[in-house]
């Protein structure tokens, strides 16, 4: 048995304009000890997904159908009681902003005991002495005397490292990470990676790793959901994704981002993605990408219909009428 | 407009901007009544460079290394503490309010972030158009020519001259940004982070824009970003800074290929490739830099 298994979730966001469909019809299964990575620009659903998977999507959206079955129980029939229990204790989840997810009025070491009061029932002494082996744990130098400090005294990698070192506390199973590197500079993040790396490993626990960053995904995760529009549009493992990427978004993501090494581009021009993501109020019955996809033509199904995710070769799924290793060597209408 | 190509930048063929050992330490004070200055942060301390006409110099660094700082000090958004920047062989630091004026009919920045650098009560016509009006520039019809060229110029239909910032996307009000820097034609814009804040597929869109308009107008570009893959996409020569220093300047190619000074192999390492075949190797890399970038402190 998968430890998550998402089934056709969809949540959508009330708004005077009409209904958002955020997320429309996401599935997939995460197993024991493994990292999956979601990807896609901002607007996608990927946050969303995992707010859903949480139960803490803030009104006016709410989850309209699905089902998330956590080791066999769907969490989305769990009352917020129920809930309470599961977060942070079997479930964890580290956000984007290190600055604002900690209480600027509390003490490191009161976050910390907070969360092992609250799940575990320790005393207070058992707390103080589990919270300094977490901030060891997370390589935070001098912890004892750490745990006394207030946030503003914690640079923006330290903080993360605190996040980390909570949402560890009750040795989850689960932990998901939402873009929890992106506020931070680049060796900062590498550290934080690696650590999250260790750490998984040595508690065999499971990730969701949300990022817009194909450069992360590629670094952390075992196998790949690329979200665009609401939807999956592509699922593989890893290295199959990046070798032999098959939708022509992912492609096209791939094409338009810069590089540190390879080719000279000084004098090139990049490859962009002409045009935006379709409004979710009322999306088209059709391929969401159609029409800001180069082999998309009028006379297709795809603009009408839209194509079912299907698995082009085993553990590859692509949402697609085109596919790369499908396609005739020239592009239509590029 | 774009026959300045031929001309040469300053005085017997200096550079455009010639900036000489800047420094803006900003003070550190205490006490309630009587203000002590106890230290100073040395926000920019002792660089030094160029930019020659036509080109881009990209300044990367990690957030508090000076970057942004260096920019202002450029466009004496900020006054520096010490040092010179030339630009068209005429000093800057110690320019005079009439003269600033003149100054930054040449001297333009694009800012990082497309939300909070154009005002929502103005049509974007009026934003284009604004620093024509600052500077004495035409008429009211001959603005708003002006302005329907400028939207143009940066792919914009010239009706959305009556519409409002909110009615555009990040990606739309960057370049409703770059137009307005284009406005008074200068030789030199400040590009302080301007797609850090964009989607990759919209961040192509503004890089290949600022690329083109380069070529079409011999623009100079000093480009500021943290990301090191965007940096080189823009850049001729390279300048990377850490903690207000400049720790290695050269050639675009070079400082990729061949980064001399250990913090930039640092730096480079850190990135995430997209590639995960490379990843074993990176981290082996990355452990082996981290000792040295240590020793650097």
């Amino acid at each position: 048995m998968a430890l998550l298994e998402v089934e056709d979730l969809h949540t959508y966001f009330k708004t005077r304009a009409g209904e958002v469909h955020a997320v429309d019809g996401v599935s997939f299964s995460l197993e024991r000890g493994k990292t999956l990575g979601i990807v896609g620009e901002s607007g996608c659903g990927k946050s969303v997904t995992a707010l859903s998977i949480m139960g803490l999507v803030p009104p006016p959206g709410r989850v309209v159908s699905g089902r998330a079955l956590f080791e066999g129980q769907d969490l989305l029939q769990r009352k917020s009681r129920e809930l309470e229990d599961i977060r942070g204790r079997e479930i964890a989840m580290i956000f984007q902003d290190p600055m604002t997810s900690l209480n600027p009025t509390l003490t490191i070491g009161m976050q910390i005991t907070e969360t092992l009061r609250r799940h575990l029932k320790l005393t207070r002494d058992e707390a103080r002495k589990r919270a300094v082996e977490l901030l060891e744990e997370v390589r935070i130098p001098n912890a004892a005397q750490r745990l006394r400090d207030y946030p503003h005294r914690y640079s923006g990698g330290m903080r993360q490292r605190v996040m980390i070192a909570i949402a560890l506390s009750c040795n989850p199973k689960l932990l998901i990470a939402d873009e929890p590197t992106t506020a931070l500079d680049v060796t900062v993040q590498a550290g934080v990676l690696a650590l999250l790396r260790e750490l998984r490993e040595e508690h065999d626990m499971a990730m969701i790793m949300i990022t817009h960053d194909m450069g992360v995904v590629a670094e952390t995760s075992d196998e790949v959901i690329v979200m665009y529009a609401g939807q999956v549009v592509e699922q593989a493992g890893t290295f199959e994704l990046f070798d032999s990427p098959e939708h022509p978004y992912t492609e096209a993501l791939l094409a338009a981002l810069p590089q540190i090494e390879g080719e000279d581009v000084r004098h090139s021009r990049l490859a962009s993605i002409p045009g935006r993501p379709p409004d979710l109020i009322s999306p088209p019955p059709a391929c969401r990408f159609a029409d800001r996809c180069v082999y998309a033509s009028l006379e297709d199904s795809c603009t009408r219909v839209l194509p079912e995710l299907r698995e082009l070769r085993p553990g590859h799924f692509v949402r697609t009428a085109h596919p790369a290793s499908e396609r005739a060597a020239a592009p239509v209408g590029s | 407009m774009s026959d300045r190509a031929g001309t040469t930048a300053g005085r017997d063929g200096e550079p455009l901007l010639v900036v000489e050992n800047l420094r803006k330490w900003f003070p550190v004070k205490k006490g309630l009544i009587i203000d002590r200055t106890v230290d100073h942060v040395r926000a920019v301390d002792d660089i030094s460079f160029e930019i020659r006409s036509g080109e881009t110099l990209g300044l990367v660094g990690e957030s508090g290394s000076g970057k942004s700082t260096t920019g202002y000090c450029i466009l004496r958004l900020l006054k520096p503490t010490g040092g010179s920047v030339r630009f068209l062989g005429r000093d800057v630091t110690g320019m005079r309010r009439s003269e600033l004026h003149s100054l930054r009919r040449e001297l333009q920045i694009v800012f990082q972030d497309p939300y909070a650098s154009l005002n929502p009560r103005m049509t974007v016509g009026d934003i284009v158009a604004e620093p024509l009006v600052i500077h004495g520039i035409g008429n009211r019809r001959s603005r708003r020519r002006n302005a329907e060229r400028l939207l143009e110029v940066v792919g914009f239909n010239a009706e959305f001259i009556n519409r409002y910032p909110h009615e555009f996307s990040g990606g739309q009000r960057q370049r409703i940004g770059v137009a307005r820097a284009l406005a008074l034609n200068p030789r030199l814009i400040v590009c302080d982070e301007p797609v850090s804040a964009l989607d990759v597929s919209i961040q192509a869109q503004i890089l290949n824009l600022l690329k083109d308009l380069q070529q079409e107008f011999n623009l100079a570009y000093l480009f500021i970003a943290h990301d090191l893959a965007v940096v080189r996409t823009m850049s001729d020569r390279i300048a990377v800074m850490r903690r207000g220093k400049i720790v290695e300047t050269g050639d675009a190619e070079q400082v990729y290929t061949a980064p001399r000074h250990e913090y930039t192999k640092a730096l480079l390492a850190a990135v995430p490739v997209p590639d995960p075949h490379k990843m074993l190797a990176r981290r082996e890399e990355r452990r082996r830099l981290a000792a040295s970038v240590e020793e650097l402190v």
